[in-house]
């Protein structure tokens, strides 16, 4: 009903589908709050070398005198420990600031790859067919059937540790939904009639696969995405709480969540609980936007 | 008399929908299991002339959509021939005019480029004068060129229809296929898209094939009528001929039901029956479920397209004798 | 025919609150039904024909709702009634057919099931009594087989079929009135003679009013009794229909007849109205019609009322034409 009675409100000055969609996004007041609390997350990761008093990493800076320090409390360096020290006498603070930077940027990167490959992958099924469709969309379908965590360690166990082979791993198990998301929106898209126009133009194929289909299979790609980057955080988590992750010279959240697991009956709370909020944070705000885009990317704004 | 500019001739366009695995299994073990063929278009010739405007009739299932798509080179057809002025190709001369003014326009494009992307691919403009060549054909259509930079979905539908035909003037056609062109649009804005349609034959010497289920903007438009039913051509004359002495019955039903302004408070009296599937076309002659001047031999036997009269063709076996 | 109208209509006001603005959807429509009367609404995309219909029967979503007006039906006023008393009115008293046959029926329900349901949520009966008035009701829209017909699915009949049994879900309950929003836009030409023959009959038979609402001037000439105009939330003209058409008062009609092709000289320009309808976020005061209208004055920049002209006809005009 009221879509029908927004067709009318014809706007008068040129508005990018961008800006139409942050005016609808930034409606929600939840969304904006999650849009601030994310960014404030990744700005904190970003700079983190410099909002950090202590490099975690740096064994020069960091003394076992320290560990296991309440919050509140000083360290030898002199400065407050406000979440207080790990177990190895590690700054609280700033092993989550650098420990957000590992878990965003890898959350990041295998998502983007994963979404390069699975896009590329599901254009071609929607725009060939046939049997290529049919091999391709049977792979993704197999794919899909194993848990993650299950696809991931066997990959780990198979890969060996290191950084660079979790990536591997994170990438292998996203790019399949990424496909079937794509094939889905371009069969449906393949379809509409500013296809047909593009090829009664006599318009080269690859340039209406990519200038005219892709963009407009984008949509339900974005929600995904961001949905997936939660995803594959938390499974980065995952893997490394369990100790296959990735290495302890680069621990993210879901190693220092293991790492202070041990203290927890003792009353040392505050090593595993305070990156635990940190990574519960990160995940809800994402998956709270990806909601609000998935709300605001419905089908029915396209009129 | 001038010479045809499309000559289409026995063009057939089926659609199978393939037998899977089990059900090949099962005619290999003699079960009587077939394909399902939809024959959309079943042997249709025409021709039209340079110039002229046809006006292509028919309902739902009748193949019109179909065969406007296959003459614009979008559809490739099962069996038979199209000729543009003698060739097999018409490249950029056929262009399409759609039924849909939301969904004929890339949503994530500007006008500019929905409209300057052909001849700019096709290197018919040079990159320096595509603002100036895009805004004279906005003009042209009637709309603002200064709306250049907007996206479709700011714009309303009559002036959507608009951005369409300015899209398939930019390749400089000569043949404009118009598939239900104004079945979405308020009769006011069909009015004025109408009238462009008309001016812009007058101006640039276009050629058209008007797809349509709206007899009376047929009879307003038209030189030509064809009258189409599940996939053949019943008749196909002169307009005048077609809305004044229609031969067959089916135009003749057709042309009884269509609601008129001028026809007060009368009793409909609607053809029986349903449109059949074009799934399951009734044997013979398509229409005689529901011809009220059915014989024997309509069941049995499919009429061919006979004149007569000069340049009436009619496809009913009462013609005959 | 009874002297009170079925439904009286006064001065609605529907409003729809969006972050662009309000869009003013229908803006003051007052008109009445009487029993068996089939009543034409008319007008284009945007004119608030369709609101109208849905004011009527409560079905106005959040950001828009009735601000104004009433809606006079079997004595009681249908705005601000309370929902339960609404849910009695909806399918028993007044019903609807929407343009979209699949918005009545429920793809997943077989037809009997849905036909079933529809008279025993209003009508105190036995299962078995509920499905014959079904099949009865099949029969009366002109279904063959009705019988065999009521064990299929929505699927399977075509689009014509499928708005019939709309409609004999819509009359089953012998309502007082029907509302019915473009049912035949989507038809062919033979299947909508075939339901506006249906519609015809039905409420010559059983006296129920009828609403039709459409953009089709040429469906309304032949189906209705009276015609009300619509552009840009208002009525703008109304009357009898053979009067409204033949003579009509307001430019828009006026307009609006005369862009139908059978009015015009074969290959002659149409005769079309510039412009288009103005857009309904915070309307400018005085007559909406003006910037298209070739008979504007300066007096028309006050908003003209719905001034009666006898006989029944109405105009929203300063500067009508003569009949």
């Amino acid at each position: 009903m009221s879509a029908r009675v927004e067709a009318l409100v014809v706007t008068q000055k040129p508005e990018t589908p961008l800006r139409r969609l942050a005016s609808e996004f930034f409606a929600s007041r939840v969304a904006t709050g999650a849009f601030a609390a994310l960014l404030a997350i990744v700005l904190m990761a970003l700079f983190a070398p410099w909002l950090a008093p202590q490099n975690p990493y740096d064994l020069a800076t960091v003394t076992v005198m320290d560990a296991r320090l309440a919050p509140g409390e000083r360290g030898s360096a002199g400065f407050l420990m406000g979440l207080g020290a790990d177990g190895a006498g590690r700054d609280m603070w700033s092993a989550i600031l650098y420990g957000l930077r590992i878990s965003l940027g890898v959350g990041i990167a295998s998502g983007v790859v994963a979404l390069a490959i699975g896009t590329a992958v599901g254009l071609a099924a929607a725009y060939r067919g046939g049997w290529l469709d049919a091999l391709i969309m049977r792979i993704v379908d197999l794919q899909l059937s194993f848990p993650a965590i299950l696809v991931a360690l066997i990959l780990v166990a198979i890969l060996g540790r290191g950084a660079d082979k979790v990536m591997i791993a994170l990438i292998l198990v996203q790019w399949a939904y990424y496909a079937r998301t794509v094939r889905g929106s371009a069969l449906v898209e393949r379809r509409k009639e500013y296809i047909e126009a593009a090829q009664c133009l006599a318009l080269p194929r690859a340039r209406i696969v990519l200038r005219h289909l892709l963009p407009n299979c984008l949509a339900p790609m974005i929600v995904v995405g961001t949905l997936q980057t939660a995803h594959a955080i938390s499974l980065e988590a995952t893997l490394s709480f369990l100790g296959v992750g990735l290495p302890l010279t680069e621990p993210s959240l879901g190693l220092l969540i293991a790492n202070g697991f041990e203290y927890m009956l003792s009353g040392r709370y505050w090593i595993s609980f305070y990156p635990g909020i940190a990574l519960l944070a990160t995940i809800m705000s994402i998956n709270l936007v990806g909601d609000r885009l998935r709300d605001v990317l419905n089908p029915r704004l396209e009129r | 008399m001038n010479p045809p500019l499309i000559e289409v001739e026995r063009l057939c366009k089926r659609f199978v929908k393939p037998l899977d695995l089990a059900a090949r299994l099962a005619r290999r073990l003699g079960a009587d299991v077939s394909e399902e063929v939809v024959h959309a278009v079943d042997e249709v010739s025409l021709a039209v002339r340079e110039g002229e405007v046809v006006g292509l009739v028919g309902e739902s299932g009748c193949g019109k959509s179909t065969l406007g798509r296959m003459v614009a080179g979008i559809l490739p057809p099962t069996s038979g021939v199209i000729r543009y002025r003698g060739r097999e190709s018409a490249g950029l001369k056929v262009q399409m005019i759609f039924q849909d003014p939301f969904a004929s326009l890339n949503p994530r494009m500007r006008v500019a480029d929905i409209v300057g992307e052909a001849p700019l691919v096709h290197g018919i403009v040079r990159k320096e004068q595509l603002d100036g060549y895009v805004g004279e054909l906005l003009a042209r259509c009637g709309l603002d060129p200064s709306y250049q930079r907007r996206f479709p979905h700011q714009f309303s539908g009559g002036q959507r229809a608009r951005i369409g035909i300015a899209r398939a003037l930019a390749v400089k056609p000569e043949f404009l296929v118009c598939d239900e062109a104004v079945a979405a649009l308020d009769v006011s804005i069909q009015a004025q898209i109408l009238n462009l349609f008309m001016e812009l034959r007058r101006a640039l010497g276009l050629t058209y094939l008007f797809i349509s289920h709206d007899l009376g903007v047929v009879e307003h438009l038209s030189d030509r009528v064809v009258i189409m039913y599940l996939g053949r051509v019943v008749e196909s004359a002169d307009s005048e001929r077609i809305f004044g002495a229609p031969n067959h019955p089916y135009t003749q039903a057709l042309l009884r039901q269509v609601p008129r302004l001028e026809t007060r408070k009368t009793a409909f009296q609607p053809i029986v029956g349903e449109i059949p599937s074009p799934l399951a076309p009734p044997a013979g002659c398509h229409f005689h479920p529901r011809c009220p001047q059915a014989m024997a031999r309509c069941r049995s036997e499919p009429p061919r397209l006979r004149e007569v009269a000069p340049g009436h063709l009619s496809a009913c076996h009462l013609n005959d004798g | 025919m009874s002297a009170d109208p079925a439904l009286q209509v006064e001065d609605l006001r529907t409003h729809f609150f969006t972050r662009a603005g309000v869009v003013r959807a229908v803006d003051g429509v007052s008109f009445e039904v009487r029993a068996g009367e089939v009543l034409g609404l008319v007008g284009e995309s945007g004119c608030g024909k369709t609101v109208t219909g849905y004011s009527i029967l409560g079905l106005v979503d959040p950001p828009g709702r009735i601000v104004a007006g009433r809606i006079l039906f079997e004595g009681s006023d249908l705005v601000g009634l309370p929902e339960a008393q609404l849910r009695r009115v909806r399918g028993a008293r007044i019903a609807m057919v929407f343009q979209d046959p699949m918005m009545t029926l429920n793809p997943v329900l077989r037809v009997d099931t849905q036909m079933v349901e529809a008279v025993r949520a209003h009508q105190d009966v036995g299962a078995a009594d509920a499905l014959e008035q079904a099949r009865a009701a099949l029969e009366r829209v002109g279904i063959p087989a009705a019988a065999s017909r009521l064990r299929c699915y929505p699927h399977q009949f075509s689009g014509g079929m499928r708005q019939r049994v709309a409609i004999a879900i819509a009359m089953i309950n012998r309502p007082r009135l029907i509302i019915a929003d473009e049912p035949t836009t989507a038809l062919d030409v033979t299947i909508q003679a075939q339901i506006l023959h249906e519609a015809q009959k039905l409420c010559r038979e059983s006296g129920t009013a009828l609403i039709w609402i459409t953009h089709d001037l040429s469906v309304v000439a032949g189906l209705a009794d009276r015609i009300c105009v619509m552009y840009a939330g208002r009525i703008v003209e109304s009357g009898a229909v053979d009067a409204v058409l033949d003579a009509p008062l307001h430019p828009y009609t006026h307009g609006l007849i005369g862009s139908v092709p059978s009015r015009n000289r074969r290959g002659a320009p149409l005769a079309q109205i510039p412009g288009m309808a103005p857009s309904l976020v915070d309307l400018p005061p005085g007559c909406a019609f003006r910037n298209r209208c070739p008979r504007a004055a300066p007096a028309c920049t006050a908003e003209p009322a719905l001034a009666p002209q006898g006989s029944g006809r109405a105009v929203r005009c300063f500067y009508p034409l003569h009949a």
